[in-house]
């Protein structure tokens, strides 16, 4: 069974939100639509979005760090969303493990957000049901576009490439060999919810050069200069 | 947690309800035994449901508006294998149905005995439907409370004291309701329901004030650190992604100060607990109906305040992506 899911590179995320949007616009007027607003101009402006972009601050200044941290669905393998459904309107895909919620099914009781402990379910307030990521399950599954453009809308939106998508479950899809080699790791794995979305942490690029790497010690165009003591005779002075 | 009044009033009012019936039963039992002196069935027993299902109706009532969607409420009894909600939507109408049945039993005077077990105990049919609603009266306290403790991730919530608490103030109020009922309706089982609220609250005010020392003690599991990923000692966040609000910073929070908390939590155990203990007391010297009921009030009141402070109280992981308005 494959296991379809975001791989983040912390890394790369430069925070611009292009994911965001493009999110809204797709999922918007899509299968998983519509995501309204309320008060978009107004003085309290909110509404209903799938994906958000945080900012983090690491350390205190001046050594600080600034972290981008886009937050959606992370699809979990045992998702604690799933079984509190009192209708079974949240269900997770037997085929490619995507959790989805039946908005025909759904009651609007919030329960479900209620037992998600990384706050992605956003409750429609129009229409009254709870909305979350597909990962744009109407994207991936169809078959009539080309397959380069079978993935959610955020992975095919980022002008870095920071999101990557496949199966987790196949050990040598792109996600899981980014996972293994560049440490990929899970949100709040102390609940045991087994997130399938991973993402990878940040990492400096350091350059360690050492004096004579600079200066190499047999560099034909050096200036040749007496050395500065008596090396007495030395075995080149031999004549065999 | 924001606290909804509509689940504030659906748990406060069913528990009503339960411990009303309780009560009803309770005294039934104790007057087979000659404890208690037999009760007409039709004014106290037949009136006594009614008002118990008064009370179930209006918290069913007020669940409705805590749905977007109350039309497709029935949908809710599909998920009964894994959701502790689901199991309360089913047995709250079976709770419901029997306690119609045992006031209409009582009502229509369908007491004669069916069958005498050991020529001693004479069992009529409110005996057996009483019983089974006794059972679904524990079980709907147990599906309630364990709606909130079920989620590991509410810690102030996933505990066991949760289920005791609901099961005792529940029950605490019904019978506190009883004796105001009794003594109202001429029988005078004021002292028998008085002495069993007073037990229960006492009860109950050792539980809650165990789970609020508990939730006083209690460390959060989860930090920025995993929540991110990132080892550090200094995170800070300095976006939530939006500069308005979002559905995730209103139904996580309660958007109320440290005081008025506080203020509830002083409100609730005086309310709750010693004030209905003394009011039923002084309505029990002084023969006073009209104290049993204000006692009543008073303690109904108290649960509000209570539930309204158990919902303040709990905090979710999810806050720690939301702290710029934490």
């Amino acid at each position: 069974m494959s296991q379809l899911a975001l791989v983040i590179d912390l890394n790369v995320c430069v925070g611009c939100h292009a994911c965001v949007t493009s999110c809204k616009e797709w999922n918007t007027s899509g299968w998983a639509g519509p995501m309204p607003d309320q008060r978009p101009y107004g003085e309290d402006p909110t509404g209903t979005f799938f994906n958000r972009v945080q900012t983090y601050e690491i350390g205190t200044f001046p050594n600080t760090e600034t972290l981008h941290f886009p937050k959606s669905c992370l699809h979990c393998e045992e998702p604690p969303c799933v079984p509190v459904c009192p209708t079974g309107a949240s269900y997770k895909r037997e085929d490619n493990g995507v959790v989805l919620v039946d908005y025909d099914k759904c009651i609007g009781c919030k329960y479900c957000s209620w037992a998600c402990p990384y706050g992605v379910r956003e409750f429609d307030d129009k229409n009254r049901v709870m909305k979350k990521c597909t990962l744009c399950i109407d994207r991936i599954t169809d078959l009539s576009l080309p397959e380069s453009e079978r993935k959610p809308a955020c992975v095919l939106a980022c002008p870095a490439s920071a999101r990557l998508f496949g199966d987790v479950h196949d050990p040598g899809s792109e996600v899981s060999i980014a996972i293994r080699e560049q440490g990929g790791y899970q949100l709040q794995p102390e609940w045991g919810t087994q997130p399938s979305n991973h993402y990878l942490p940040r990492r400096k690029t350091r350059m360690h050069i050492h004096e004579d790497e600079l200066v190499r010690a047999d560099n034909p165009l050096r200036e040749e200069l007496e050395l500065p003591f008596d090396q007495g005779e030395t075995l080149d002075d031999v004549a065999w | 947690m924001h606290p909804a009044f509509s689940v504030i009033f659906l748990t406060t009012l069913i528990g009503v309800g339960q411990g009303l019936f309780l009560a009803l039963y309770t005294g039934q039992v104790y007057s087979l035994a000659n404890l208690l002196p037999v009760q007409d069935s039709t004014s106290f027993y037949g009136i006594g449901s009614a008002l118990a299902l008064l009370f179930l109706v209006l918290g069913l009532f007020a669940s409705f508006f805590h749905l977007g969607h109350p039309e497709r409420a029935w949908r809710a009894a599909t998920r009964w294998r894994s959701s502790w909600l689901s199991r309360e939507v089913i047995v709250l109408p079976v709770f419901m149905g029997l306690v119609f049945l045992y006031g209409v039993i009582h009502y229509l005077g369908w007491t004669a005995p069916l069958f005498v077990v050991q020529q001693t105990l004479p069992v009529d049919a409110t005996l057996i439907v009483g019983f089974l609603a006794s059972v679904a009266a524990f079980a709907l306290f147990l599906c309630t409370a364990m709606i909130y403790a079920s989620l590991k991730f509410l810690q102030q919530w996933h505990s066991p004291l949760t289920v005791l608490n609901y099961m005792l103030l529940g029950t605490a109020s019904g019978f506190m309701l009883a004796a105001a009922f009794s003594a109202y309706t001429g029988v005078d089982l004021l002292a028998f329901f008085g002495t069993w609220a007073v037990i229960f609250t006492l009860a109950g005010f050792l539980t809650r004030g165990a789970s609020l020392l508990r939730n006083r003690g209690l460390r959060p599991k989860i930090t920025l650190r995993s929540a991110i990923g990132v080892r550090h000692q200094h995170l800070g966040q300095k976006a939530q992604g939006f500069m308005g609000g979002s559905f995730n910073t209103r139904e996580f929070f309660h958007g109320k100060g440290p005081g008025l908390v506080r203020g509830m939590q002083y409100a609730f155990l005086l309310l709750a607990f010693p004030l209905p203990v003394a009011l039923i007391w002084a309505g029990h010297l002084a023969n006073s109906p009209e104290l049993a009921l204000v006692a009543f009030a008073v303690q109904y009141l108290g649960l509000v305040a209570e539930r309204w402070h158990f919902f303040a109280e709990a905090r979710h992981p999810q806050n720690l992506y939301y702290q710029s308005m934490a």
